[in-house]
C-alpha cells in the first residue's frame, strides 16, 4: 500500500463556469440562506416560516407607497454601487462611498440653504448638481492622488475620509441648525421648495429612479465598450502590463476615482435634493459599505447589480417589517442581511474552486 | 488651567477599548488578513459578555460570587468573539473569499447582533429606560487596588482603573514581544509578507492565519467588554459603542503595526477623542465637532507620511488583503 499521506480532499482552481451554472450556485446559496433566515425568525418570533416570507413580501410590496420606497432605496443603493464599481474593477478599494455621498449632500444642502430664493430654481438646481459632483470628486481624488503618487493604501485612506466627512457635516449642521439649539437642520426650504428636484407627475421618487437607470446603462457602456473601461480592466489585472503597453497608470487611477466620487456626489444630491430635503450625519445609512457588497456580489457588472441591490433592499425592508410586526429591534434586518451575505460570500468558493475527494482523485491517475 | 489629573485618566479609559481592538487587529493583519469586521466583533464581544452577566445576575440575585461574576462574562465574551473570528477565517482562509467584503458583512452582522440582543434583553428586564444596567457585575470589573484611593494624584493617574485596563497593556506588550522576538512571531510575519515563501519554508499558512485571526478577534472582543463593564459602569444601550471599532483600525495604521507603540498611541487617541470636552469653546458647539475629526486626520497624516518615506519596516504586510491559494503562482 501507498504509505504517503493523501489528504481527504484536494482543492483546485476551476476554469470558467458557464454563466447558468455559476448563477445556479449563487441562487442555491440565496435559497439556502433564506431557509436559514426563516428558521431563525421562527425561533425568535414563533411565527411559521410561510408567514415570515409573507411578511417580508408585504414589507416590500404591501402597498404602492412601500413599493415606491423600495425602488427609491434601490435606486440610491444602486447609484453608490455603480459609483464605486469602476474603482473596484481597477482593484482600488474605494470604501469611501459614504464620505463622498455625504460631501455631495453637504454641497447640495449648502446651495439650497445659502442660495435658495436668490437664484431662479433651474439655476439653483444646476448649481447643486455641479457642486455635489465637484464635492464628491474632490473627496475621492484626495486618496487617489496619494495612491497614484506614493501608493498609499486607499482602503484605509478612504475609510478615514468617511469620518472626516461625517464630522464636517456635523459641524455644518450645528451652524445651520433650525431652530438654534435643535441640533438638526429640519426640512430645507419647506415653504418655497427652492432647490427641491422636480417631481414627475405625482411620483415623488420617479426622477431619482430614472436618473439612476440612465447612470446604470451609461456605466455598463463605459466599462465594457469604451477605451477608458478597457484601461481600467488592464490596470486591474496587472499594473505592470498596463505600464508596459503604455497606459499611464497614475492618470487612470486618479481619473477613475474622480468619476467614482462624482457619481457618489450625485447620489448624495439625489438623497438631499430629491427625497429627504434635509441633511443628517446618518443620511447615507452606511450605503457606502453595503454598496461594496452589492458591487462585489454582482462581479462588478452594472446590470447584475440591479439584481443584487434589489435583493439586499428587499430583505432590509422585509426584515424591517418583521421587526415592526413582532416588536423586535430594527437591527433584526442587519442580522438577516449578514446571514445572506455570508452564504453568498461562501458560495463564491464553489464557483471558483473544485473539490476533488481522495477516491475520485485516485481514479484519475 | 487645563485639568490634567481628570483629563488623563479619562483619556486612558477611552483608549483601552481602542488598545484592545488595535492589538487584535495588528495580530490579524500581520497574518495578511485585513479584518474589517473588527467593529462588529467588538459589538459581539460586548453583547456576549452582557448576556452572560445578565443571566448570572438574574439567577444569583443578591449573593453574587465575585469570581463567577467576572469569569462568566469574560468567557462569554471570548467565546462570542472567537466564533466571529472563526467565521471570518472560514470564509476568507478556507473558502478564500474577498476579505473586504467578508469583513464588512461581519461588521453589519455584528452590530446588528449586538443591538438586536441588547434590545431583546432590555425587553426581558422590563426596564423603563432603553438600557440594561448591570451595576453588580460592573462593580467587580471596576474593583481597583485597595490602596488606590489613598494616594492622591499619582493614585488617580496610575491605579484608578479596573483590571481589564492593565490586562490590555499586558496583552499589547506580550503581542509585541511575540511578534518581534519569537520564532512564532517570525513565522507569522512571514505568512503576512509572503505566504508563498512561508509555505515553501514549511510553515502551515492556514493554521497561522486561523490562530492569529481568532486570537486577534478575542482580544478585540475584550475591548467591547471593557467598554461596557468598566467605562460605562455596566450600562448597555443601543449603538453606545459607536465608531470606536473603526478608530481601532485607524490606530493600527497610526502605530505602524506595533502593539507596544499602541499602548501610548491609544491613550493619545483616547485623549483626542474626548479633547472636545476639555477645550473651552464657549457657546460655539460647532467647533467641537471639528475636534472630533482629529484622530482620523492624524491617522491619515501617518498613513501618507509612512507611504511617502517608504521605509520597508513601516509598510503594511505585503500580502495584506489577499487570499492565499497554493496552486496560484
Amino acid at each position: 500500500m501507498n504509505k504517503t499521506h493523501t489528504p481527504l480532499f484536494h482543492v483546485s482552481k476551476r476554469g470558467a463556469l458557464p454563466w447558468y451554472r455559476s448563477w445556479g450556485i449563487r441562487g442555491a446559496a440565496v435559497i439556502l440562506a433564506l431557509l436559514v433566515c426563516a428558521l431563525i425568525t421562527n425561533l425568535v418570533t414563533g411565527e411559521d416560516p410561510v408567514q415570515v416570507y409573507k411578511t417580508i413580501f408585504q414589507g416590500s410590496f404591501g402597498s404602492a407607497r412601500r413599493a415606491w420606497v423600495l425602488f427609491q432605496n434601490l435606486a440610491i443603493l444602486l447609484c453608490v454601487s455603480l459609483a464605486i464599481t469602476p474603482a473596484f474593477r481597477m482593484r482600488c478599494w474605494n470604501l469611501g462611498g459614504d464620505g463622498q455621498m455625504l460631501m455631495g449632500g453637504l454641497a447640495t444642502a449648502a446651495c439650497m440653504i445659502l442660495l435658495g430664493g436668490k437664484l431662479p430654481n433651474w439655476a439653483l438646481i444646476l448649481l447643486m448638481i455641479v457642486a455635489s459632483v465637484i464635492a464628491g470628486a474632490v473627496w475621492a481624488a484626495i486618496p487617489a492622488i496619494f495612491k497614484a503618487k506614493w501608493n498609499t493604501n486607499e482602503t484605509l485612506f478612504t475609510l478615514m475620509m468617511n469620518y472626516i466627512a461625517t464630522q464636517l457635516v456635523a459641524y455644518y449642521i450645528i451652524i445651520w441648525e433650525v431652530p438654534k439649539g435643535a441640533g438638526k437642520i429640519g426640512i430645507i426650504n419647506q415653504s418655497s421648495q427652492a432647490g427641491w428636484l422636480p417631481t414627475i407627475g405625482s411620483y415623488k421618487y420617479l426622477l431619482n429612479i430614472i436618473v439612476v437607470a440612465v447612470i446604470c446603462v451609461a456605466m455598463y457602456i463605459y466599462l465594457n465598450y469604451s477605451k477608458h473601461g478597457y484601461e481600467i480592466a488592464v490596470v486591474g489585472e496587472s499594473e505592470r502590463t498596463a505600464r508596459y503597453v503604455g497606459i499611464k497608470v497614475e492618470r487612470v487611477i486618479v481619473r477613475t476615482m474622480l468619476l467614482s466620487g462624482a457619481i457618489c456626489g450625485v447620489a448624495g444630491m439625489l438623497l438631499v435634493g430629491g427625497t429627504e430635503h434635509t441633511l443628517t450625519t446618518t443620511i447615507t445609512a452606511s450605503r457606502g459599505f453595503t454598496a461594496v457588497m452589492v458591487s462585489w456580489l454582482a462581479k462588478f457588472n452594472p446590470i447584475w447589480m440591479v439584481l443584487t441591490s434589489f435583493l439586499l433592499v428587499f430583505l432590509e425592508r422585509g426584515a424591517g417589517q418583521i421587526a415592526t410586526n413582532f416588536g423586535l429591534s430594527a437591527s433584526f434586518a442587519d442580522i438577516l442581511t449578514g446571514i445572506i451575505l455570508f452564504f453568498i460570500i461562501g458560495s463564491e468558493f464553489f464557483i471558483n474552486y473544485k473539490i476533488n475527494f481522495r477516491h475520485a482523485a485516485g481514479k484519475e491517475e | 488651567m487645563f485639568d490634567f489629573v481628570s483629563f488623563i485618566p479619562r483619556a486612558i479609559m477611552q483608549g483601552v477599548p481602542l488598545l484592545y481592538g488595535s492589538t487584535g487587529e495588528t495580530l490579524t493583519e500581520k497574518s495578511g488578513n485585513l479584518n474589517l469586521g473588527i467593529p462588529g466583533i467588538m459589538y459581539v464581544g460586548a453583547i456576549s459578555g452582557v448576556i452572560g452577566a445578565f443571566f448570572y445576575e438574574q439567577s444569583a440575585g443578591s449573593n453574587m460570587n465575585g469570581f463567577l461574576a467576572v469569569a462568566i462574562p469574560l468567557c462569554c465574551c471570548l467565546l462570542g468573539s472567537l466564533l466571529m473570528g472563526l467565521l471570518y477565517c472560514f470564509l476568507t482562509v478556507s473558502l478564500r473569499a474577498n476579505q473586504n467584503v467578508t469583513g464588512l458583512a461581519i461588521t453589519t452582522f455584528g452590530v446588528g447582533f449586538g443591538n438586536f440582543f441588547g434590545g431583546s434583553l432590555i425587553k426581558l428586564s422590563g426596564s423603563q429606560v432603553p438600557a440594561i444596567v448591570l451595576s453588580g457585575t460592573a462593580g467587580y470589573f471596576r474593583k481597583t487596588l485597595p490602596f488606590a484611593s489613598g494616594t492622591g494624584a499619582v493614585g488617580k493617574l496610575f491605579f484608578s482603573y479596573g483590571f481589564l485596563a492593565y490586562l490590555a497593556v499586558i496583552i499589547a506588550l506580550i503581542a509585541s514581544h511575540i511578534l518581534k522576538r519569537t520564532r512564532v512571531g517570525l513565522h507569522l510575519r512571514a505568512v503576512g509578507e509572503s505566504p508563498t515563501t512561508a509555505d515553501a519554508a514549511g510553515i502551515n499558512v492556514a493554521r497561522y492565519k486561523y490562530v492569529a485571526t481568532c486570537t486577534g478577534s478575542m482580544i478585540a472582543g475584550l475591548g467591547g467588554l471593557y467598554y461596557i463593564m468598566d467605562y460605562t459602569s455596566g450600562i448597555w444601550s443601543s449603538d453606545a459603542f459607536g465608531d470606536r471599532g473603526w478608530l481601532a483600525i485607524a490606530l493600527v495604521i497610526f502605530t505602524i503595526w506595533r502593539p507596544n507603540v499602541g499602548v501610548l498611541a491609544s491613550f493619545l487617541f483616547g485623549g483626542l477623542y474626548i479633547l472636545h470636552m476639555y477645550i473651552p469653546s464657549g457657546m460655539n458647539l460647532a467647533v467641537k465637532e471639528l475636534y472630533k475629526m482629529l484622530p482620523y486626520v492624524v491617522t491619515i497624516i501617518v498613513l501618507v507620511l509612512s507611504s511617502m518615506r517608504n521605509k520597508r519596516e513601516n509598510q503594511p504586510p505585503a500580502s495584506l488583503g489577499l487570499a492565499y491559494f497554493r496552486e496560484e503562482r
